[in-house]
């Protein structure tokens, strides 16, 4: 490892955000993945849609878990909070956190091993219980860690590097998702920034479970001919379903689209989510509706892409247990604990 | 836009930008690297070969590549002011540091061709000719009045910047390539010196005449106004030892900082300098400008001479206009009385620094060499010859002022012209460069240069105590960087001479590149036209001046665009580029001068 440190100088017009922010500022250290990953693309819309919020830096959390994608955090948002999990631990770890204090942004950035394998009953159980997150997983249906074998969301069918079918049948995180009621689910791809920047942003506002599956080809074991999740493979199969902007409560906002084209959701925080359709018989909106489509449309080889559901009146973990607004941080430990005689009362209560 | 053509040998040298702006373009950032690998001589030869002064345009050089050192512009709004690379500082560095290097220059011709050569002048151009020409078995002739060469290098640049063992140095460098020098032996007729059958004669006399004021109380005041380069000489001469206790230097460019100083320290104690337009206007180089402010020099703007004022014959003050600047509607700068009353300096001595002629009397108009109205000879710009096609002009004696890099850059054509001609080719034909570019890469993240970007500013080049330093015209100010300093700042050099070079078929479009680079340079978007393409890329590319780097379609039909308007060349793109399509070469320009190498390809081969 002979890389250098990323040179602090920028590009003199480099704009601003509203903290006096560059996007500069945002970045983490230099990237230790193997050149091409389309992990470091992710990191780089992370930077970029973090950068655009205008997000305090101190006020987002970064979680994640064990493998190639969970090492990402490290690569961005360097004056954030961080926390490395065991493999496969980060949604309960995440959800534990968010519990204790619910003024932070939750970012739980984890992969398909760390999700969909070692980790399947934690990311099934966070998503559920609609934990107020931002879920990416970064998918390249290999394990990269320890040269490229299969992972659980590989085609079945796909070939790896050394010629190898893969016989099993893939986990669909999106279809999961859907299924277990995540308020906010869309897929992307690393390649295409200007789908995914704006998906980031719009699940960073919402108010509820976020998940992004993002296909990121893994340049080392999961990008020749035969792959499902290579660079050439994902954009020839790609079919968007919308192409999204995100416009925030400060800007106005002009119409330029033809009517019935556009869908527009007023976000909880004032902002405006605007979905320009690209197939004009896809509505977010419908849960059932959208896994029938994606299901569909995978039978047939296309990878769906885009603002696949969206519930514009999202409910979080916190609504459901009643719990207390306050962080624990700033409750006093009187509070966080309030003596022999209370317990003594709640568990009187109960008998 | 159309791909851009890399194989074109402007392409990238116009990256290099310090090596484009370098009249005698000198390869800058790989004589940089060799200082700061602390191989001195090796360094000084690289630039011996473009510019043949390398010590003395270390201490004097106008420097073109300063302004042009894209440090500059990737240092603004990233921190203090932004400041270039110290390329002529760190010049000198290598001509104070080198071994003795006589061993590695050119040997005399062993056998002569027969042809013979005269130039008229021994400064800058002329010595350069003698240089390009004499190891090729030219009979070179220089001409001087003086009994030294150098010319204006000798004669008015002051010692206290340029100390007379470095001139004699590598003047001798080039008189030592069998080159026949004939000091003190002024040429006074053109017509004669022709007599004397010489195949090609090159002219590079300068511009001898200081340009005089013709203001009241000139003429009676005369023996306390000094025209400024003539008082330069006569002081390098020690024919002027001393001045007048109060000073007034005229004229805003580099000779007028030069009379200054010198003033400062033959005994001036209150010297000023005055000169009519804006501060900022001055012709005399910002660093020039300091140097003397320093000095405790002040410069008065603003201020029209009007008259010498003398009482009895002697020089008692001047007197000066007070204007302001005004721009017409077309932008030009007019000077509009203020209508203040006129301001009054006493002096006891003024130095007139307004400007050098050129001055040929010694030319007979009768030859075929023609004159302009201006009295200046019709020089075809990129030969260099007359209207006599074998006489050739070059330095301030072609154009007009200009400076010694500039002078030297003539030199080097006109030794092709002269070289081509008398091999029976067409001067009017000038050889492209040779160009080659080769991949730096090492290792899967090492390069053969050092890629880190440094983020330290300028360094300052060490002074010498004024209280001794304006005690005498003779103790050169600047110290010089040591070999410490000249590492620290050659790492500010950002190696653009090492190039971003792209293969379209190898890109799979992951935009690593892209994500990594830290100036944003890279895009990857739809072709356009590049009005427009500029206006959409990661970065907007402002800066017209600065090129498009645009790759042939990619797979998904977009295209690669670089700007390399702000690229530190720290190679990151090439190092998080998976398929190698990004690598890092070092691009080698070989300008054209005399010898086989300027010659028609197909009389080469013929020869071999």
């Amino acid at each position: 490892m002979t890389y250098i440190a990323k040179p602090g100088l920028h590009h003199p017009t480099l704009p601003k955000n509203a903290l006096c922010y560059t996007r500069r500022d945002y970045e983490g250290k230099v990237s230790t993945l193997c050149a091409g990953c389309g992990h470091d693309s992710i990191s780089a819309a992370i930077i970029q849609a973090c950068w655009e919020l205008a997000i305090e830096p101190h006020r987002l959390a970064k979680l994640s878990g064990i493998g190639c994608s969970s090492k990402t955090p490290d690569y961005f948002l360097g004056n954030s909070h961080g926390f490395n999990t065991v493999h496969g631990r980060m949604p309960s770890v995440l959800t534990g956190a968010n519990l204790a204090n619910r003024e932070l942004l939750y970012l739980g950035v984890s992969g398909d091993g760390d999700s969909a394998s070692i980790g399947i009953g934690q990311f099934v159980h966070a998503i559920r219980r609609g934990v107020n997150m931002v879920y990416i997983v970064e998918n390249n249906g290999v394990y990269g860690l320890t040269k490229g074998q299969f992972s659980a969301t590989a085609d079945q069918g796909s070939v790896s590097k050394r010629g190898v079918v893969n016989t099993d049948n893939p986990i669909d995180m999106v279809g999961l998702a859907l299924q277990l009621g995540a308020s906010f689910v869309a897929r992307s791809f690393s390649g295409d920034k200007q789908q995914l920047v704006p998906l980031i942003k719009a699940a960073i506002a919402h108010r509820g479970a976020a998940f992004i599956d993002v296909i990121s080809p893994c340049v080392a074991f999961n990008n020749h001919a035969g792959s499902t999740k290579s660079y050439d493979y994902v954009r020839e199969h790609n079919e968007a379903v919308n192409r999204l902007d995100v416009i925030s409560a400060r800007e106005a906002i002009g119409v330029d689209y033809a009517e019935g084209e556009l869908a527009e959701v007023r976000q909880h925080d004032g902002s405006v989510l605007r979905l320009r359709k690209l197939h004009a018989d896809y509505d977010p909106g419908d849960r059932i509706a959208a896994m029938n489509y994606v299901h569909a449309h995978q039978v047939r080889g296309e990878i769906v892409t885009g603002l696949l559901y969206l519930d514009p009146d999202p409910h979080d973990l916190h609504e459901h247990l009643n719990t207390v607004a306050t962080p624990f941080n700033a409750l006093g430990a009187e509070a966080l604990c309030p003596g022999a005689a209370t317990l003594e009362q709640i568990n009187a209560s109960l008998r | 836009m159309q791909p851009t053509d890399i194989r074109v040998p402007d392409y990238f040298h116009k990256v290099v930008d310090c090596q484009w702006a370098c009249p005698a373009h000198t390869p800058v950032p790989e004589y940089i690297r060799l200082i700061a690998a602390g191989r001195y001589s090796d360094a000084y030869l690289a630039n011996w070969v473009s510019n043949v002064f390398p010590g003395i345009l270390g201490r004097t050089c106008d420097r073109p590549c300063e302004p042009a050192c894209r440090r500059v512009r990737v240092e603004e709004n990233n921190g203090e002011k932004p400041e270039p690379v110290a390329i002529c500082r760190l010049k000198r560095v290598a001509a104070d540091f080198k071994d003795d290097i006589r061993a590695r220059l050119p040997k005399p011709a062993a056998r002569k061709n027969g042809k013979r050569i005269a130039c008229v002048g021994a400064g800058p151009a002329s010595l350069t000719v003698a240089r390009d020409l004499a190891p090729l078995g030219y009979h070179v002739t220089v001409f001087e009045a003086d009994a030294k060469a150098g010319g204006f290098m000798r004669t008015q640049v002051p010692r206290f910047r340029l100390p007379e063992a470095v001139i004699d140095e590598e003047v001798g460098y080039v008189l030592g390539l069998g080159v026949e020098f004939c000091g003190g032996s002024r040429i006074d007729s053109m017509k004669a010196l022709l007599a004397e059958g010489y195949d090609a004669v090159f002219v590079g006399c300068g511009a001898p005449r200081g340009r005089d004021l013709d203001l009241p109380g000139r003429r009676e005041a005369a023996a306390h106004i000094h025209i400024g380069i003539d008082w330069l000489a006569s002081v390098y001469f020690g024919h002027v030892a001393s001045v007048g206790r109060r000073v007034i230097v005229l004229g805003g460019g580099n000779t007028a900082m030069d009379c200054c100083r010198s003033a400062k320290r033959l005994g001036g104690e209150d010297v000023k300098v005055i000169v009519r337009s804006g501060f900022e206007e001055m012709k005399a180089s910002p660093w020039e400008k300091e140097d003397a402010m320093h000095e405790g020099i002040p410069i008065l703007n603003y201020l029209v001479p009007k008259t010498f004022e003398h009482v009895d014959g002697r020089l008692v003050g001047m007197s000066f206009e007070k204007v302001r600047a005004e721009h017409d509607a077309q932008g030009r700068r007019r000077l509009v009385p203020t209508g203040e009353p006129d301001a009054f300096f006493e002096c006891d001595d003024v130095l007139v620094a307004v400007g050098q002629e050129n001055a040929f009397p010694w030319i007979e108009r009768d030859l075929g060499i023609a004159f302009d109205q201006g009295g200046m000879p019709v020089v075809d710009q990129s030969t260099l010859q007359s209207t006599l096609p074998h006489v050739l002009f070059g330095g301030d004696a072609a154009f007009g002022p200009k400076n010694i890099i500039w002078a030297v850059a003539h030199g080097h054509e006109a030794a092709v012209s002269i070289d081509r001609m008398l091999n029976g080719e067409d001067p009017r034909e000038r050889p492209a460069p040779t160009t080659r570019l080769i991949s730096q890469k090492m290792g899967i993240h090492e390069w053969s240069y050092d890629n880190a970007v440094s983020a330290d500013g300028r360094y300052k080049v060490p002074w010498a105590p004024a209280e001794k330093t304006l005690k005498s015209v003779k103790v050169e100010v600047e110290l010089g960087f040591d070999a410490e300093t000249a590492f620290k700042e050659a790492q500010r050099c950002l190696n653009c001479d090492v190039q971003t070079v792209f293969s379209r078929e190898a890109c799979i479009e992951c935009d690593a590149c892209v994500d990594i680079c830290p100036m944003d340079c890279i895009t990857f978007t739809k072709n356009g036209e590049e009005a427009e393409l500029r206006t959409r890329l990661h970065a907007p590319a402002l800066n017209l001046a600065q090129d498009l780097y645009v790759s042939g379609e990619l797979k998904t039909g977009r295209v690669m665009v670089k700007d390399e308007d702000v690229c530190l060349h720290c190679g990151l793109c090439a190092e998080r580029c998976p398929t190698g399509a990004w690598d890092m070469r070092k691009f080698v320009i070989e300008m054209t001068h005399a010898g086989p190498g300027c010659r028609d390809r197909a009389a080469r081969k013929d020869a071999a």
